[in-house]
């Protein structure tokens, strides 16, 4: 048999099989499954078939849920049918999964398990989803690598048919999903040959078809339910043993032998460890070392989970062991122990028979590897030791430090050594630097072209701008599975020079390994440069060090930014992983192959980049002593909080995995405003204020996407203290009279986008390009601006009061409480969020759905909502992706039933206090800030006149006090939630009258997860699941809103009309009943310059892609039109706006015709609903108030 | 009764049945324009250019989106679907030619825009075997950088075309701007060369400045007819000097433009922007005005009068010297006596 040898992931592996054996596959984007739903939706649309010769049917849904139903009736109506998902998405499928599994359907699900949210979200892998889902009755197949993803892939596929139990076929999120591994490729003849066809006809003869119609889902009461339950017993007595058959069938077509539990070790071992996934990779190293030092050690790979064969574990354990660590990827708090802890206990309690006078084993449980915590073989190690002990742990935790319950196993890291043959390589890049794709293209190229196997796992910072990456590539000359980080690398590589400051790149370098590093300083300059821990780190372990310029050499071949092909060049030239002559001409075919497809220009450049390399590669003399001044850079500033010095500090520098339990929080609560600790310094050009043309409009702080423009207005008495060069203006306009202004940039936190400079309005008259604000080289001005921006944030506040909130420039005199997060650079949300700080911050609560504004608004480190001087800022929580708008209405009705106890309780005791400032505070109305401001004012002063008696009724009033003032509760998400999973709760929370703001931040795709369709997706624009364009219009969904009448409707674009956007905000929170506000959010998934941002704002508007409007019903109440149009009839056509977005423009190159129908289809889309909103806006409607809506 | 006068001209070496050729132009990339323009009487039709700034421009914006925000972050690795056959110009642009080809039996001339010599000639050999008559090489450059000298620029230029001429067998023209130092020298030069035409001249595109916005608006103007004079010119300096086919291009609206370009030494005049404005009639047109102009004046022949008004052939030959507004000099001596 030819067998072709593969580097693909673990997703990529199973989904090929997935493909190849399904005809319906529904599928929604979750991390990590996401890139097997984007494999089948690509391979569909290039209408590559599956066994059968049919292309399936791919559809995606509105969530897992919908996906899970979607599967269940394409099962019932006789298609093989899939879907791929992870973690939350498999909790939402769990109703269809009971239902599945009772009518004994045969279908596989593929879980790239990953971590349930509890007290925070986790995108990493364990096993918590999958233990959600045991109960359900599905068979469970667990894999432990990329090959064996692909393997038992297919043999879930067969045996499902066989045995008519549904399959869950899980691996692990990341460390399987996403790892590159080079495998055996099942040819399609073997595939074939693993489905029975009988089974398959039984199968498709057993579905709904009218021509013999059966009734399936019938609700049976007590007289049979229970007996019809029971009926479906042989079929779970049955599975093991199919399973296993089909395995050995497997076996005998391809030489790879799986049990349903594999024991390796010692066949006399005394001591085993039963788990499964991943981590028996790195167990199963442990083993073998301890067995070649003589230790009586084993290990049980568990692959079928559920059915639980009894037997065949008891079978799989040699009768010697005296004692059993089962090691649980789960939490299950309050059990007696973990889900496999508790089925090998009952299982060894059931069947253990005491041939030979053997004992019962010890068995003991762990928790290991929670969201993709390292397991290496020296945890094994330690779990297998702790096993020798007398007083070994009944229940321990491996990979942690625990301080508080003191479980965790101590580990001694050194002990384990990878064999010397096995090459390691780390690279540490950035995300927009090439690194990680270099990487995984030389991974391919080893893995593909020679004997040698290759291994890639790439870890990713948790920032969407300036992301650090860190690579671990192994090569090896056996098959690979260790599934760890590498440890001890024999080549490092710093292809970013800044790192070295900041963190211990070369920690992980081994003795004698070989360093290089990307910097414009050549072999002679470099060395003083270093820090002087670096230096120590290179002269201890004598590392052999190379410099060269990538930058300058990916310049000089056409590359612009992009120093992967230099870097991966340099990587083979030093390592002799494969001859020199050989890896260039390796990575010259690689660079054909990947290039090619993208054009010629493109192929030339890379080579170009090769040739230029081979030269520009230095050694650099090592001295013998640390010569250096200075020392690695202080992350976080001594005035920063403590636990932010203590805590956050250490996650900061890498060094996260190191915190013990007691470091962190028991509920995941966390302190705000950290992100202004993290000064990251990513961007490498920032603005800098020109303030003699500046005419004070506001807009470079209004568009900021990073808080990172600030203008405050002051007191000219404040610029005593202010350094020499800090540039003021004095204010223009009637407001503020004789007081000064400034602009500021925040040096270290801007990320360099240019939409401030793109959106500045005044420019020179003596040099036109030069505006009131430039982007200027950041080490040209940083010293003086880090001096400027520490001052301007001593500069106090401005008076709300004395400045108007809804224009431009007023609204950015006011202090943003959202500042610096991880979003890109240029994002398209973040101005909205900062804006809506900026309006209401200080009593604001926010419900955010997952998604991007909930990774950048609350992915540790840091985190960028802030407070105010007073301590007062936005109070935020993320609860799922589906169910954010109800858990915001949960959040209104809390905050109105505390202001309405507080109320009454404060008007029983008005007779013990100022009964006049008591009805004051009763009666105020709460429209205005200078409303609120006068409320905190009075309820001070109630304060202070209660804190003067001390009765218990009084203490209480005084902890809820600040009740008293109206909060505002806005429900934040994008697109994927407001038009898709969370639409259900979002109507029904607009339905309800209740006061909540809703804003939905609309990219039209699901950014966060990489780009894939939603409903907001706009006809013709391609997309991850719509890579052939989108064939259908885009919901409507403000006129959906609009049709209840009482719900306030506005529809923005801040690029397009600024100050239409504020008025929106304003009157969405003054309004008492449901607001909801459609923000046009442009996205890095659009294909567009994101420093043109605005522009493409303007641009959708004025083509009648995005019109402006705002629906209000208080309008409605005065007799007058609610429904506005906010922008002029289209005065550009459809294709002038879509040639500028990649999302619609690639469509044109890679189909023309259906790029031309669709464009086409869009315009008359855009006719179509100017029509309507122009009749809309003629619409006369008598709304009830809302005060009279369901209360 | 006016008497048939033959028009049939040689153009590349190719026998082109009268003077009036499509200058490449995106109109001619339809197959309906090309019917349309055979249908009303054209010799040949030149076919847009492919641009090498173009295409290494879309390369490089293609190459870049799929790299953008890629691999930078744990749930994304990507935010486009992976296309494997994105087309950037190339492609297309021979399908074209190929179309254009099957569509009309008038000879079709390729036109490839490109300044640096490397990979990018590739293409003259592409198009060839699209099935192009001959190939136009078009130099559209403006070295802005002042430390560039025109013999830099003109080096770079011969060796650009040598590395062309030596990838097709078809013949093939050299489409120049006025801007040279030297341009007959040049001219001269690019003959040598081996090219087998010069088509004088490319009209560059024209930058204004847009006040409201204060930023440049790039476009390009149709031509108008008194911009014939300016080929007209160079045409008649080099008819004699240079063994190369000439072809005049830019402002050719009229029929008496297309004589005096002839004239003047033209082997064909190329029209683009007449057939903007008024349709491929334009053409028809333009051979009936010349057919009954040429009959009435007593001509028999294009080739009978071709460069009749050359520099070496004309009454003022030191007239298309003059370079400013110079009154005429007059004479008073005779040239005899």
């Amino acid at each position: 048999m030819d067998v072709q040898a593969v580097t693909v992931d673990g997703n990529e592996a199973a989904a090929h099989v997935a493909y190849a054996l399904s005809e319906v596959i529904a599928i929604y984007p979750i991390t990590p499954a996401s890139p097997m739903g984007e494999l089948a939706d690509l391979w569909a649309t290039r209408d590559k078939p599956n066994i059968f010769g049919t292309v399936p049917e791919v559809i995606e849904m509105q969530s897992e849920g919908g996906a899970a139903g979607a599967v269940h009736g394409a099962l019932q109506a006789g298609a093989l049918t899939t879907t791929f998902t992870a973690s939350q998405g498999l909790l939402l499928m769990l109703p269809n999964m009971f239902k599945i599994a009772g009518e004994l359907t045969p279908a596989v699900f593929h879980v790239a398990a990953r971590s349930v949210a509890t007290h925070a979200l986790s995108i990493f892998g364990d096993h918590s989803d999958v233990m959600a889902a045991r109960m359900t009755g599905w068979a469970m197949l667990c894999s432990g690598g990329v090959q064996e993803s692909h393997d038992l892939s297919v043999i879930a596929h067969s045996a499902t048919l066989k045995a008519r139990l549904p399959f869950v076929h899980f691996f692990d999120g990341f460390r399987t999903s996403h790892e590159l591994n080079k495998i055996d490729l099942l040819p399609e003849s073997v595939i074939q040959s693993m489905v029975d066809p009988e089974a398959v006809q039984a199968f498709r003869e057993r579905a709904l078809s009218p021509d013999r119609p059966v009734l399936r889902g019938t609700a049976q009461n007590p007289d049979v339910f229970f007996q019809a339950r029971e009926a479906i017993n042989p079929f779970y007595q049955d599975a093991p043993a199919t399973v296993q058959q089909e395995m050995d069938r497997f076996a005998e077509l391809t030489g790879r032998s799986y049990h349903l539990f594999d024991y390796v070790g010692a066949p006399d071992a005394e001591r085993i460890i039963v788990m499964m996934g991943s981590g028996t990779g790195a167990a199963e190293e442990a083993v073998e070392a301890l067995c070649a030092a003589g230790e009586k050690v084993g290990l049980v790979k568990v692959r079928l989970y559920r059915p639980f064969d009894v037997s065949a574990l008891i079978a799989a354990i040699p009768d010697t062991v005296t004692g059993i660590a089962v090691l649980d990827r789960t939490k299950e708090p309050g059990a007696v122990g973990e889900p496999l802890y508790q089925d090998v206990v009952a299982a060894v309690a059931e069947q253990w028979s005491p041939a030979g006078g053997r004992p019962l084993p010890r068995i003991t449980g762990g928790r290991y590897g929670l969201s993709s915590k390292e397991f290496t073989p020296a945890m094994a190690e330690a779990v297998l030791d702790e096993l020798q002990k007398s007083s070994s742990r009944p229940h321990f935790t491996v990979g942690i430090t625990d301080d508080v319950t003191h479980l965790s196993l101590a580990v001694e890291e050194g002990r384990h050594s990878e064999p010397e043959d096995v090459h390691r390589a780390v690279f540490f890049g950035l995300g927009s630097d090439g690194t990680v794709g270099a990487n995984k293209n030389s991974v391919k190229i080893v893995g593909e072209s020679t004997p040698l196997y290759a291994q890639g796992y790439f870890v990713y910072d948790s920032k969407k701008a300036g992301a650090v990456t860190i690579s671990h590539l192994r090569f090896s000359p056996r098959p690979i599975h260790s599934t760890y980080l590498i440890q001890k690398a024999d080549f490092v590589a710093c292809h970013q020079s800044q790192f070295m400051d900041s963190r211990d790149v070369l920690a992980v370098a081994d003795h004698g390994a070989t360093f290089l590093l990307n910097t414009s300083f050549g072999p002679d300059e470099i060395w003083d440069r270093l820090p002087q821990e670096v230096q120590r780190q290179i002269i201890d372990k004598q590392l052999k060090f190379y410099v060269v310029d990538g930058y300058r050499l990916a310049r000089e071949a056409g590359l612009g930014g992009r120093i992967n092909t230099v870097m991966q060049t340099c990587f083979f030239a030093l390592t002799n992983i494969l001859p020199r002559e050989e890896a260039i001409e390796r990575i010259r075919e690689a660079i054909q192959k990947s290039y090619g497809k993208r054009g010629e220009s493109l192929v030339r450049k890379n080579q170009e980049a090769v040739d230029r390399t081979l030269d520009a590669l230095n050694q650099v003399n090592v001295p013998a002593a640390v010569t250096s001044g200075h020392h690695c850079r202080q992350l976080v500033p001594t005035t920063a909080p403590d636990f932010v010095r203590k805590v956050t500090g250490v996650m900061l520098a890498g060094m996260g995995d190191h915190l013990p339990v007691s470091a962190l929080p028991v509920d995941g609560t966390f302190l705000t405003g950290t992100s202004r600790y993290e000064r990251r310094s990513i961007a490498q050009s920032i603005p800098i204020w020109d303030a003699d043309i500046c005419i004070q409009c506001g807009l470079c702080a209004f568009v900021c996407p990073h808080a990172a423009i600030r203008s405050k207005a002051f007191e000219p008495g404040v610029l005593e203290a202010a350094p020499a060069e800090f540039p003021t203006l004095e204010t223009a306009g009637r407001e503020l009279p004789g007081h000064r202004m400034t602009i500021q940039v925040a040096p270290d936190d801007c990320t360099g986008c240019g939409v401030c400079v793109e959106v500045c309005p005044a420019r020179s008259k003596e040099v036109a390009k030069h505006k009131a604000i430039n982007m200027e080289p950041k080490d040209d001005h940083l010293q003086r601006e880090r001096e400027n921006f520490d001052f301007f944030l001593s500069i106090p506040e401005i008076d709300r009061s004395a400045v108007r909130h809804d224009q431009v420039k007023g609204s950015q005199l006011l202090q943003p409480l959202f500042e610096f997060s991880g979003a890109c650079a240029g994002c398209g949300e973040t101005p909205y969020l900062k804006l809506l700080t900026q309006l209401f911050g200080d009593r604001l609560l926010v419900a955010n759905a997952t998604g991007c504004s909930s990774i950048y608004g609350g992915n540790l480190p840091t985190t960028p909502w802030a407070t105010n001087a007073e301590g007062r800022g936005p109070a935020w929580s993320n609860s799922l992706f589906e169910d954010n708008a109800e858990f915001g209405l949960g959040m209104r009705l809390a905050v109105d039933h505390q202001m309405q106890s507080v109320r009454s309780r404060l008007h029983e005791l008005r007779m013990q206090t100022d009964v006049g400032l008591v009805e004051q505070i009763l009666a105020a109305e709460q429209e205005t800030d200078a409303d609120i401001a006068r409320q905190r004012q009075r309820i001070d002063q109630l304060r202070q006149h209660l804190s003067e008696s001390d009765t218990p009724a009084v203490r209480e009033l005084l902890t809820s006090i600040d009740h008293l003032v109206r909060k505002s509760v806005w429900i934040v998400g994008g697109d994927g939630w407001a038009y898709d999973i969370g639409f259900g709760g979002l109507d029904h929370v607009m339905a309800s009258g209740q006061d909540v703001n809703i804003l939905v931040l609309d990219t039209e795709v699901y950014s966060n997860t990489g780009g894939q369709a939603s409903k907001s997706t706009p006809r013709a624009a391609i997309a991850k699941f719509a890579a052939g364009g989108k064939k259908i219009r885009k919901k409507d969904l403000g006129m959906i809103a609009v049709d209840y009448g009482h719900v306030y409707v506005a529809k923005i674009a801040m690029g397009a009309n600024p100050n239409q956007s504020i008025r929106a905000f304003e009157e969405a929170e003054s309004y008492h009943g449901p607001s909801i506000i459609l923000a046009y959010s442009p996205c890095i998934a659009h294909g567009i310059d994101m420093s043109q941002m605005m522009s493409h704002q303007k641009d959708a508007v004025n083509s009648g892609y995005w019109p402006l409007y705002r629906y209000d019903p208080r309008l409605a109440h005065e007799g007058q039109h609610a429904f506005q149009l906010d922008c002029r009839k289209p005065r550009m056509s459809f294709r002038e706006f879509a040639m500028k977005e990649a999302r619609f423009a690639t469509l044109t190159r890679t189909d023309p015709a259906e790029a031309e129908r669709l464009f086409g289809l869009a315009q008359e889309d855009i006719r179509d609903q100017w029509h309507f909103y122009e009749q809309m806006a003629g619409v006369e409607r008598e709304i009830a108030s809302v005060e009279s809506h369901g209360k | 009764m006016t008497t048939y006068v033959d028009l049939s001209t040689d153009y590349l070496g190719i026998r082109l049945k009268n003077p009036i050729v499509a200058a490449a132009s995106p109109a001619n990339a339809k197959p309906e324009m090309l019917r349309d323009l055979e249908a009303a009487g054209i010799a040949a039709v030149v076919m847009p250019s492919l641009f090498e700034e173009q295409v290494e421009f879309e390369e490089r914006e293609f190459g870049m989106l799929q790299d953008y925000g890629a691999e930078s972050f744990a749930e994304a690795a990507s935010y486009f679907p992976e296309m494997d056959d994105y087309n950037t110009g190339p492609e297309e642009y021979l399908r074209t030619i190929e179309r254009a080809c099957e569509t009309v039996q008038v000879p079709v001339i390729g036109s490839l825009n490109g300044v640096t010599p490397g990979g990018w000639t590739r293409y003259a050999k592409k198009i060839e075997s699209a099935g192009a008559w001959a190939l136009e090489l078009n130099m559209y450059y403006l070295p802005t950088d002042a430390s560039v000298t025109a013999d830099q620029v003109e080096t770079n230029y011969l060796e650009l075309v040598a590395e062309v001429r030596s990838q097709i067998k078809i013949p093939l023209a050299v489409k120049l701007g006025p801007y040279f130092s030297s341009l007959a020298n040049f001219a001269k030069r690019l003959s040598e060369a081996g090219v087998d035409g010069l088509v004088l001249f490319n009209r560059f595109m024209q930058p204004d400045i847009n006040l409201q916005t204060m930023e440049i608006d790039a476009r390009i103007e149709l031509s108008h007819a008194a911009e014939m004079r300016l080929p007209l010119r160079w045409i008649s300096i080099l008819r004699g000097q240079v063994e190369a086919s000439l072809a005049a291009t830019s402002g050719v609206h009229g029929h008496e433009a297309v004589i005096k370009l002839l004239m003047a030494g033209a082997d064909v005049t190329m029209i683009a922007s007449a057939i903007l404005r008024r349709g491929p009639e334009v053409v028809k047109t333009l051979l009936d005005d010349l057919q009954t102009w040429l009959s009435e004046n007593g001509y028999r022949s294009v080739s009978q009068f071709k460069g009749g008004m050359s520099y070496s052939n004309c009454p003022d030959a030191a007239a298309l010297e003059r370079s400013n507004y110079m009154k005429a000099l007059t004479s008073y001596t005779g040239p005899y006596v």
